[in-house]
């Protein structure tokens, strides 16, 4: 389903990405685990091309995003292609980024409408139904900040679901929640699994990884040090520094 | 801590305070004094201008080039603020050159020039530039009358001070607001439109509430090219009749009673785009009607 090939990056003389290669099939989980810095996330940020890579391309369901071939060379595309690009990956923040000035359920229905031109009453209908599905389906008038950090998050995940993507990313999606909050979206995002999403997650809950991920990756320095199943490279990792960053996090 | 007698604690004394406002009162007392009894501020004459029909006519003016003098800076101010911003760096310079010319010169002296357009163009020609056709052609001193020349300026002005406002509110939208619109497929116009000028709305209103009671007072600058404004048809009169404090005092009437409307109307939409950060839910229509009288009436 995704396919990313010699992923370079740099920000300035850093090289924050040195060439990375990941498949994911269709339904399946990958977490990408890794100290910060790693990269994991300008990596995530680079399969919707919210980062631009300076070589390398991302393929989602046989389709390069943000770029077209011509002949033997890519080429950048225009605004409107890549929209549509990404319209159909759905991205979780870190930091939410609900839309602050509207409600709850205007943040879900807003996208389809705009982007997909779905008519008014259908989209708050969707909407419902996916706020339903998160279990916020009460708080459809509040605004964000109203909101539990927990509760947030999943308001975010049902607006990128409300695209009906075929892929999903999540950067980091607990990391700014306190610790009684986390349980809530991991349960939302295990549904997800459960259900056959594809899935890229950044994390750094082990737990998590462990029980739902078909894959995880570890990243170290703007490479992907080591991959394997869950079972393989939490318990027994090969990687020397795989083994010194997991005995620092667990 | 045993025996202490119930009930909430003594408050400490102030003698101060009521020193201050036993003299505050005094001096105010002192100074209605005088208002009141020098004859050369002929109240009578206030009472009659006051609802003159001249003076009524300025003041009908003066609103009309507010609200027109307004809506050019807004619309220009939005436009060059989205222009700094633009990543074609000359699209940016355009606009940064821009707001240092009229931003930087004083705005009576671009009513002037404005007025007197006719000296540098004395006629205004439509068409494409350069290779023509032509589609129209009028005579410069017809088509910039006062009201064109003091809307021009000041709306140009203003346009400038707009600019810089829009962008600080623009500036004032997290990033990952942004990040989240384009994540979701919207274009760029599309997340400007729906994301972050609504947002940017809560930091640009109050500055420009501001601006508008400015721009309700620079009206007056004006009069020096024969709009027949507020001001303007005050010295109408008192160059006539030689009423010139009388008038003086009806003009700054006028000018308090309408600031005084506009910073209500300032308040209540202060209200209305800040209610994504109230705490409360979202509010009824009914109580929105309910804040309208309370801001005019000036209540907490």
């Amino acid at each position: 389903m995704i396919v990313a090939r010699g992923i370079h990056k740099c920000y300035g003389h850093v090289e924050v990405l040195k060439g990375i290669d990941l498949d994911v099939d269709a339904g399946k989980v990958v977490c990408i685990i890794g100290a910060s810095g790693a990269g994991k996330s300008t990596f995530l940020r680079c399969i919707n091309h919210l980062e631009t890579p300076d070589s390398g391309y991302v393929t989602v369901d046989g389709r390069l995003v943000g770029y077209r071939r011509v002949g033997n060379r890519l080429q950048e595309l225009g605004e409107h292609e890549l929209c549509a690009a990404r319209a159909d990956i759905g991205m979780v923040f870190q930091r939410f980024n609900l839309f602050q000035h509207i409600t709850v359920i205007e943040n879900v229905s807003l996208a389809p409408v705009m982007v997909k031109k779905v008519p008014a009453p259908k989209a708050r209908e969707r909407a419902m139904a996916l706020l339903e599905r998160v279990g916020l389906a009460s708080k459809r008038d509040r605004y964000p900040r109203q909101l539990s950090g927990g509760e947030q998050q999943r308001v975010a995940i049902a607006r990128a679901l409300a695209m009906e993507p075929r892929v999903m990313l999540f950067d980091e999606p607990t990391s700014a929640l306190d610790p009684e909050l986390v349980g809530e979206v991991l349960t939302v995002m295990r549904s997800l699994a459960e259900d056959g999403m594809t899935m890229v997650v950044v994390t750094h809950e082990i737990g998590f990884a462990r029980e739902v991920a078909d894959e995880v990756v570890f990243m170290d320095g703007g490479v992907i040090a080591e991959k394997g199943p869950p079972s393989e490279i939490l318990r027994s990792p090969r990687n020397e520094r795989t083994r010194e960053f997991l005995s620092r996090v667990l | 801590m045993a025996g202490l007698a119930p009930g909430p604690p003594v408050p400490l004394r102030r003698p101060g305070r009521w020193v201050a406002f036993a003299l505050v009162l005094f001096l105010a007392a002192w100074f209605g004094h005088l208002v009141v009894t020098n004859p050369n501020f002929q109240w009578p004459v206030v009472g009659k201008y006051l609802f003159d029909r001249n003076i009524l006519r300025g003041v009908l003016l003066t609103i009309e080039l507010t609200v027109s003098a307004m809506c050019i800076g807004i619309a220009l101010g939005i436009a060059f603020a989205l222009m700094r911003l633009s990543d074609n760096p000359l699209l940016s310079l355009f606009a940064q050159t821009y707001i240092v010319c009229f931003r930087g010169t004083p705005a009576l002296v671009q009513l002037i020039f404005w007025f007197n357009l006719a000296a540098l163009f004395p006629v205004i020609t439509l068409g494409i530039p350069f290779f023509g056709p032509d589609f129209m052609t009028v005579n410069a001193n017809a088509l910039i009358t006062p009201f064109v020349a003091a809307n021009l300026g000041l709306g140009l002005c203003e346009g400038a001070y707009m600019a810089e406002i829009v962008r600080s509110g623009i500036l004032s939208v997290d990033p990952g607001q942004r990040e989240a619109a384009a994540a979701v497929g919207m274009t760029r116009a599309q997340t400007m439109r729906k994301v972050v000028l609504p947002q940017a709305q809560r930091v640009i209103v109050p500055p420009t509430g501001n601006q508008v009671i400015g721009m309700l007072k620079y009206t007056s600058l004006a009069s020096v090219i024969s709009v027949t404004e507020l001001l303007a048809s005050a010295e109408l009169v008192y160059t006539r009749t030689f009423e010139t404090i009388p008038l003086l005092i009806v003009v700054s009437l006028w000018y308090l009673a309408l600031t005084t409307l506009l910073t209500a109307g300032q308040r209540l939409i202060e209200q209305h785009v800040g209610r994504s950060h109230s705490d409360a839910g979202p509010k009824p229509r009914r109580e929105f009607a309910a804040a309208v009288g309370r801001n005019l009436f000036l209540t907490p």
